[in-house]
């Protein structure tokens, strides 16, 4: 009897394992955006909770909505043969419904049929590598910018004709390569900048002896600073647990200070040298960048040793709770902030002052990590199936409505006018400081030569922090991490 | 009966054989080809012949992973089957509700490695916050996390092979050894523990490459920070073949190097622990 109960356990043991061993396997990272997910991600900003992972994949804090991969939209119903078909390998989990409830809709209007997978969170680069592999593969990918385009350029088709890039409001969203070949267009365009909580700052000013009377007083690094070390030494009376949200250097986080902050330092350099991208860079305002990281790290609502494990999900909750004031994210993450304490009306945002160049002007920085591509070893019908399914998707009333309403993103086409603008107050302010004049700051982190780089970068800024290492390393990670992952990326 | 077995015998080894050349064999082959090539996707890649190996070992954090790993398993297998054997010890002896804990601690093996990872990692970090750390702090809280996380989980499992192995004992051997005056220690030593030597011998071997392997875990845990600093070697190779344009190859290239090393340890430790079995 013992012995068989033994045996039994045994075998459930084995079944089990067997069982794990393969669940495991496809998703561990899918789960891993929440605990981390370097490998494949990068950053992104993609709407909502980007992750600045892999290639193209982001996300962290969508880990939760990881292992939508298999589902699709609609099934070829016969007539895929004569009129092609569309494969859309989908990059954000968020939107995944919204992809499926358009493609059905294409469907039932054309009857052409439009497949969507959705890599899990985390994961696109690896699903991606997987699916263009296949015979039917993709014929329509995403990449996150040149560094991402850099593995892909040979899958590209030219959308040169193509209404997507005819429709593209500047040249400037789009990947063109050296002989004039447009080898991707991007869909959305994201902003991030210092948010900032306006209910706090009102009730700052209200305190005795505060710094400013108005938030329009801060302009520029050294005003910020000011304000934040007296917000943080007067916490008690404002209720708050630290001036500046956590700054996490969890996966589902950090790429917020390795790659979005180190694009200001990184964009003041190339402004110097009058270049767009570099093979190596000089780190000329590393100082500003310690400047910023000491500033988010001590005015913080947590000790510099736990950064290690605060995830994205706990800085957004702590400002979305009003226990910080400012938090330095994009427009995607307006979707985890509504509907909590902050009202959004109290919603602002500020430009990232590190204390450089013209900061009178200095606006927030815009850019865009996504960009679609369509797989030019597709065959020519599924090409010309995914172009027209594109086409509408940019002009149709129910294309731009799913834009707005339900993936909430801001477009660079023209085919957008004024009523397809999401309402989302994070972007009027973005929207505010483009018609006030102010400069723009381009996201020059998709030159980043390398996912490696990055996260280089993230860990001797988080050793730093911790007081497990010395600010040192944070610059031979940047200076001369540059040069080697640009070597070995490009040799 | 032969003569059918004979006849037979294709019908019923093809399917086994073709799932495993399948999902074993080609990609196995496919996968040695491909650590001499730069690609992209595994279907076009470009022959270039052993610089591959080269950069694998020019890898600071592979070496270092290198390491790591084997320290890891170092203690990992010791305390699991220190540990394993203890309680197996303990629950065949005549204690009442054994079989309730002989469940209770197999219990963990039935939970995947990545949950098992979160749950950890939410438990430690739960304990040293109470210190201000967490458990990407440095590369040893990783590393002890790493054991104890493994430990729960394998020794309930190593566990039932252990009492297998006991019960398997023939009594009158203990009590022969009992009648001549050998006391407990003595026992133990010079016939329980060989007498269970092949559940040893399977148990390492498990423990042994389960440490080797171990990925799951580790990237929930703690995904190699701080620095790559508590990267095992499986978790270097994934991310060497997605942290880099066109580090692929190397990345395949160092999953070569790891079967060999695995597949070298692994039977030299089954050579070793085999000779020291005895026939009853």
């Amino acid at each position: 009897m013992k012995k068989r109960v033994i045996s039994l356990l045994l075998a459930a043991g084995m079944a089990m394992l067997t069982v794990a061993g393969c669940g495991t396997g496809n998703n561990n990272s899918g789960n891993n955006a929440a605990g981390d997910g370097n490998a494949a991600q990068d950053g992104d900003g993609s709407s909502e909770g980007s992750g600045e992972n892999g290639d193209v994949s982001g996300n962290g804090q969508d880990g939760g909505n990881a292992g939508n991969v298999g589902d699709e939209g609609v099934s070829g119903n016969g007539t895929a043969a004569d009129n092609g078909s569309v494969y859309y390998l989908n990059f954000k989990p968020e939107q995944a419904e919204a992809w499926k409830d358009l493609a059905k809709e294409y469907t039932s209007e054309t009857g052409i049929p439009v497949t969507i997978e959705t890599a899990a969170s985390g994961t696109y680069e690896s699903t991606l590598k997987s699916e263009m592999a296949k015979d039917e593969a993709p014929s329509l990918f995403q990449v996150n910018g040149p560094v991402g385009l850099a593995s892909w350029k040979d899958y590209c088709y030219d959308l040169k004709d193509s209404a997507i890039y005819k429709n593209l409001k500047s040249d400037d969203f789009a990947l063109i390569s050296q002989d004039g070949q447009v080898q991707g267009v991007a869909y959305a365009i994201e902003t991030y900048g210092l948010i900032y909580n306006k209910a706090l700052i009102d009730k700052y000013c209200g305190l005795d002896g505060a710094k400013i009377q108005d938030v329009s007083e801060i302009n520029g690094f050294a005003k910020l600073k000011e304000v934040a070390d007296d917000m943080q030494a007067r916490k008690e009376e404002l209720g708050i647990n630290g001036a500046f949200a956590s700054a996490g250097m969890d996966s589902s986080s950090d790429w917020r200070f390795k790659t979005h902050l180190a694009n200001l330092p990184i964009y003041f350099e190339y402004q110097d040298e009058g270049v767009d991208t570099a093979e190596a860079v000089k780190g000329t305002y590393l100082d500003a960048y310690k400047n910023m990281w000491d500033l988010y790290i001590t005015d913080s609502t947590v000790e510099p040793t736990m950064l290690s494990g605060m995830t994205g999900d706990d800085a957004a909750a702590e400002f979305a709770m009003g226990e910080a004031v400012f938090y330095q994210n994009g427009t995607w993450a307006y979707a985890d902030i509504t509907g909590n304490e902050v009202a959004d009306g109290d919603l602002g945002m500020l430009p990232v002052y590190i204390g450089v160049g013209d900061e009178e002007n200095q606006g927030l920085c815009t850019g865009s990590e996504n960009y679609w591509c369509v797989n030019k070893n597709a065959p020519q019908e599924d090409i010309d199936a995914t172009l027209g399914f594109l086409e509408w998707v940019i002009t149709s009333d129910q294309g731009r409505t799913s834009f707005r309403d339900d993936m909430g993103f801001v477009t660079p086409f023209t085919t957008f006018t004024e009523e397809y603008q999401p309402l989302n107050p994070l972007v009027a302010a973005s929207n505010a400081y483009i018609d006030a004049g102010k400069d723009s700051i381009p996201w020059v982190f998709s030159t980043i030569p390398s996912e490696t780089w990055k996260n280089g970068v993230g860990s001797a800024l988080l050793e730093y922090a911790q007081g497990t290492g010395e600010w040192d390393d944070v610059k031979s990670a940047f200076v001369e991490g540059w040069a080697s992952e640009y070597q070995a990326a490009n040799e | 009966m032969q003569k059918s077995l004979r006849k037979y015998f294709p019908i019923f080894a093809l399917p086994t054989l073709a799932a495993f050349t399948i999902g074993f064999i080609i990609p196995f082959l496919m996968g040695i080809y491909l650590s001499f090539c730069k690609f992209t996707t595994v279907t076009d890649a470009k022959f270039v012949g052993i610089g591959n190996y080269f950069k694998v070992f020019g890898d600071r954090t592979f070496l270092h992973a290198l390491w790591y790993t084997a320290a890891f398993t170092i203690v990992s297998v010791v305390l699991i089957n220190v540990l394993a054997f203890a309680v197996a010890m303990l629950l065949t002896k005549r204690i009442p509700g054994t079989n309730g804990f002989r469940t209770v601690f197999f219990m963990p093996n039935l939970i995947g490695g990545i949950v098992l990872g979160y749950i950890w990692q939410l438990l430690l970090n739960g304990i040293l916050a109470n210190y201000q750390k967490t458990l990407t702090y440095s590369s040893k809280y990783g590393f002890w996390g790493l054991v104890v996380l493994v430990c729960w989980q394998q020794i309930g499992y190593m566990m039932i092979i252990y009492i297998a192995g006991i019960q398997n004992i023939p009594g009158e051997l203990v009590e022969a050894a009992k009648m001549d005056g050998a006391h407990g220690g003595q026992v133990l030593w010079h016939v329980t523990v060989p007498m269970v030597m092949p559940s040893i011998t399977i148990c390492t071997f498990l423990t042994l490459t389960n440490g080797f392997k171990l990925f799951d875990q580790n990237l929930a845990l703690t995904n190699g920070e701080p620095s790559n600093m508590s990267e095992l070697l499986a978790l270097n190779i994934y991310n060497t073949f997605y942290g880099r344009t066109g580090y692929e190859g190397v990345g395949q290239a160092k999953a070569v190097v790891f079967f060999l090393l695995v597949a070298l340890i692994a039977v030299g430790q089954n050579w070793l622990t085999r000779k020291r079995e005895v026939q009853q």
